[in-house]
This record gives structure tokens, sequence and C-alpha cells, in this order.
């Protein structure tokens, strides 16, 4: 089940929190946000989520109108809002019957699924006490859990990692990614290298806009633009005798030497050109030995530093 | 309506697992039993074998309860942010306005339920007018309805509880006691229409035995307009400017 936004807009008095976005998440696809805080992640999150009607603009979910099919709408999607609130009152268990129930799950299958879901999210030790006995950690587990709890097509999940430790957040992702493989999952996140773990696309949100859309491989090219490699030869002979000959290569732009390492030397090539087959043949040519050669990708960080400041 | 059930549901075993309904029960109980049979114009006092002095009593007594039980209803609820996951679930605002409302009226008619051995004991002592002892039950009920219509909206407007809670007083009072006075002042249009508004005016003769339609649309329409004031300020996030 697929979404399409179409030219949505949240306004906050004047502010604009959303500004006229429009993108299309296809059935199937796990879509992380990325944006500094106050960009508008959560504002279209809550919106998709129907739990907000935008300014202007529509979202279409499995071909219904946020405007007016909101009820079964919501039936299809399972959300994890960013807080993660939760009736701390309630143990886990009764508080995911309610979710269950109150989405319309069928009643005789309510309790195979919640047992399903307890052991899924590695609850099982917990199930029996009140939800604000529990630790960060495992109340976000719930939050995961009565999110999914109805089977939704649709998982959306507004910072789903925080506040768990390095396993359980390995666990999650893979937990993402195989809910992934047949529902439609949009996630946020300012956590770079979990969109890069999990997500197949990545949109990238700065004050209410959408900067950037691809999967991070497509991002990393745009922002590059031309190939760096770090090369290092060993016994070479004389630096200079070096720098000389590669910078008469006809693909190579520039060449740095690396100060303090020894025979280093990072090479940038011309646009859409690439310089590693020359570089090979030069030093078999000369007879140096070639002990490195590495492409350096443009980290997602930097692309995100980028767009976003 | 399932949903409606689904949420009251919810709500009531909230009551009943934390101490407020337990405390709610024995203090109306305690209250309302001491007035009617030990202290001022009780049963012996008064020398009739009727529940007029409980019903005087249960007027202020909810008058007081109803906002403790629904102020925190909304407001914390919107305080704690479980209201996004309240209504983004596969429910609709006034689903969950009428499955919060329908809680409190059956915490509120368990309670009055419990107070039927008065009734009984009445009963045994003299010869009791039936129809009134009923229609004064149900004017008890319409009357919480009016004030649970009137607390759910203060709880709605605000995510502090105490706030919540003496809004719902304040609003109250309007139609306890101030539309009385001010209607003792007109004369004329305005008096009806003040005597119209205040709650005892229908309360009373509906505790006396008079059930008349007057008074039943007006508790349905303050029921009814409460909840609509409270749905309202829970969609408000959906205005558009």
């Amino acid at each position: 089940m697929g979404i399409i936004v179409e030219n949505l807009t949240k306004k906050y008095g004047p502010q604009r929190a959303v500004d006229n976005i429009s993108f299309e998440v296809k059935t199937g696809e796990v879509v992380g946000f990325l944006g500094p805080n106050g960009a508008g992640k959560t504002t279209t999150m809550k919106i998709i989520t129907c739990y907000m009607a935008p300014t202007e603009g529509d979202v279409k979910v499995g071909g219904l109108s946020i405007l007016e099919d909101s009820e079964q709408i919501k039936k299809k999607i399972g959300y994890l809002p960013e807080s993660n609130p939760l009736y701390y009152e309630m143990p886990v268990l009764e508080y995911l019957e309610f979710v269950a129930d109150l989405q319309g799950f069928p009643r005789n299958k309510i309790n195979l699924r919640i047992a399903d879901m307890v052991h899924m999210t590695g609850l099982a030790a917990e199930k029996h006490k009140k939800i604000g006995e529990l630790s960060k950690g495992y109340k976000q587990r719930v939050g995961l859990a009565q999110a999914m709890i109805h089977d939704p097509e649709i998982l959306i999940l507004d910072e789903p990692t925080t506040g768990l430790d390095p396993n359980q957040i390995v666990e999650i992702r893979k937990l993402i990614k195989e809910l992934g493989k047949e529902k439609t999952v949009i996630l946020s996140t300012h956590i770079l290298p979990e969109v890069e773990a999990t997500c197949d696309r990545i949109l990238i949100i700065n004050q209410g806009q959408i900067v950037a859309d691809g999967t991070s491989g497509m991002l990393r090219k745009q922002s590059q633009g031309q190939e760096v490699l770090k090369v290092n030869i060993g016994e070479a002979p004389v630096r200079d005798e070096v720098i000389s000959a590669l910078v008469s290569l006809p693909t190579i732009a520039a060449v740095d030497p690396i100060s303090d390492s020894n025979g280093s030397f990072l090479i940038n090539s011309k646009l859409n050109e690439s310089s590693r087959r020359h570089i090979f043949q030069m030093c078999v040519q000369k007879n140096w030995v070639l002990m490195e050669m590495t492409p350096i990708e443009t980290k997602l960080e930097d692309i995100f530093r980028d767009l976003t400041t | 309506m399932k949903a409606i059930w689904i949420i009251s549901k919810r709500e009531l075993k909230v009551f009943f697992d934390s101490l407020i309904a337990y405390i709610l029960i024995v203090v109306f109980l305690g209250i309302s039993g001491f007035f009617t049979w030990l202290y001022g114009s009780d049963v012996f006092f008064t020398g009739q074998a009727s529940l007029q002095p409980f019903f005087g009593i249960a007027y202020w007594t909810l008058f007081f309860f109803i906002p403790a039980l629904t102020m925190k209803m909304i407001a914390e609820e919107k305080k704690s942010g479980t209201i996004e996951l309240l209504l983004t679930k596969a429910v609709s605002d006034w689903q969950v306005i009428w499955g919060k409302f329908l809680a409190c009226l059956i915490l509120i008619a368990i309670a009055l339920g419990l107070t039927i051995p008065y009734y009984l004991t009445i009963w045994a002592i003299g010869p009791v007018d039936h129809g009134a002892v009923w229609s004064g039950y149900l004017g008890t009920l319409l009357m919480s309805m009016a004030y649970i219509g009137i607390g759910l909206f203060a709880s709605s407007i605000t995510n502090n509880q105490i706030v919540a809670f003496l809004t719902s007083l304040f609003v109250g009072v309007f139609f306890l006691i101030i539309f009385d006075v001010l209607a003792n002042n007109f004369t004329g249009f305005t008096g009806q229409l003040f005597n119209y508004l205040s709650l005892s005016t229908h309360f009373e003769s509906i505790s006396r035995g008079v059930i008349d339609t007057k008074s039943l649309l007006y508790f349905f329409s303050v029921t009814f307009f409460g909840l609509f004031l409270a749905e309202s300020a829970l969609s408000k996030r959906n205005i558009v400017e």
C-alpha cells in the first residue's frame, strides 16, 4: 500500500512547519526521514497518520484521502509517536489488548497475535508489569509492539530507536528491515548510520522542504560529483617524481600528498572520469608498487550538513 | 459503538485499578448516608418515608465528585501525549468523548445503585411513594450526565487537572446557584429564562416525581452542549486558518 503526499503545507500561525512537500512512497519501501530538529518530519508524520489536518494539500494512502477516509486509513497504519506516550498505569498485556481491540483486530485471534508481538519485541519477561514500571528501552518496545499489533500495511515510526541500548538497536533495525520486505515503512531519525542500515530511500527535510531524495548511494554520487581516491605507492623513489607523473595523467584533476604518511596521496579525478586504470598502468610501467587504492566516499554526515546548513 | 465501549471499558478499569472508584463510592455512600439518616434534616427529622433528603445531598456531593472524576480524563491525556496515540487509532474524536462520558456515567450509576438499600430501608419504615423514588434516581442520573458534560468540557480545554477541576466547579456553580439567584431577581422573560437555565429547578421537580419533557430536554441539552464543546476543543488541532 503506497503513500502519495501532494503539495502538503502545514502552518502554525505564520510559520510554515511543512512547506509544499510532495513525495511518493511505494509499497514495500522503507523510507527514512532525515532532518535537523524542527524540520517538519514529525508534523508530516502527524498529518499522514490523520492526527492533524494539513493547511493545504492532501495525502493519499492506498488511494484513500486523509481528508475524507481517515477512519479507514487509521486502521491500516501503525504509528509510534515521537515521545512514545503510553498509559503508564496499564499492564503491558492489557494495553496491547486494548489497542488491538480499538483497531478492530479479530477478537478470536487477539491472544495469539499479542503473544507473537511480545515474543517479537522481546517483552516476554516484562509482560505482566505495568508500563510505568518498565525501563525506557522496554517502553520503546511496547510502543513498537502497539504500532504493529494489528498487522498494519503501513508503519510510521518517529525515532524508533531512541532510548535503546546498542544491542536492542541492532535488533530493532533488523526487525524494521524484516518488516520492510512486505510493509511500507516511514521512519525518522537523527542517527545517520541508522538510515543507511535500514532504509531503501532517504528523504532529507530542512525548514519544511525536501532538499534531497534518493538512495544513500545516489545522494553520495550527487553531492560528490568527482571521484576521490586514496593512493599509496610504496617504495616510491622520490615524492616529487610521483606527483609529476600522476599530474600528467589525462583524467586527474588534482593531487594532494598526505603530509604525515609515507607515500600516500589524495587524488581527485576530473568530473565523470575514473583514474583507477591509469594509475594502475602507470605504476606497472614504472615498476612502482601500488600498496593501496581506496575510493573515498563522502560521508552521509557531510551530505546532511551540506544540505541543511 | 464498539469503539466507544472499548474506551469506556479501559476508563472503568483505570477507575477500579486505582483507588479512585473505591474512594468515590465509599465517600459518596458515607456522606449521603450520614446526612440521610443521622444529621440535619434527615429522614427521622422530617418524619416522612421519603428519599428526598438523600437526593438533596446527592445533588451537592456529585457536584464535587464528578469534576474529580472528569478532570483527568482529557487533560491528562493531553499532557502525557497519549491523546495522540488514541486519536491515531481507528476511532473518531466523538467516540473518545462518548467513551469517557459513558465510563463516568457507569461509575456514578454503580454508586447510586449501592444506595438501593436506603430505598429498601425506607420502604420497611413506612409507606413510600415509589414513583417519586425512581424519578428521583432518574433525576440524579440526568443531573450527573449534565455535570459530566461540563466536567469533560473543562478537562478538554486545559492540560492541567487542577484547572480542569476548578473550571468545572466554576461553570457548575452557575447552573446550581447563580442562575437560580438571578431568576429570583428578575421578572418577566429574563426571570423565566434564568429559571429555565437553573439546574435546581429541574432537579427539584424531577426528584419530587414530576417528569417533564422540558426538564428532560434541559438535561440532555446541557450534557450534549458540554460534550460538543469538549469535542470541539479536541478537534481544534484540525482547524485550518
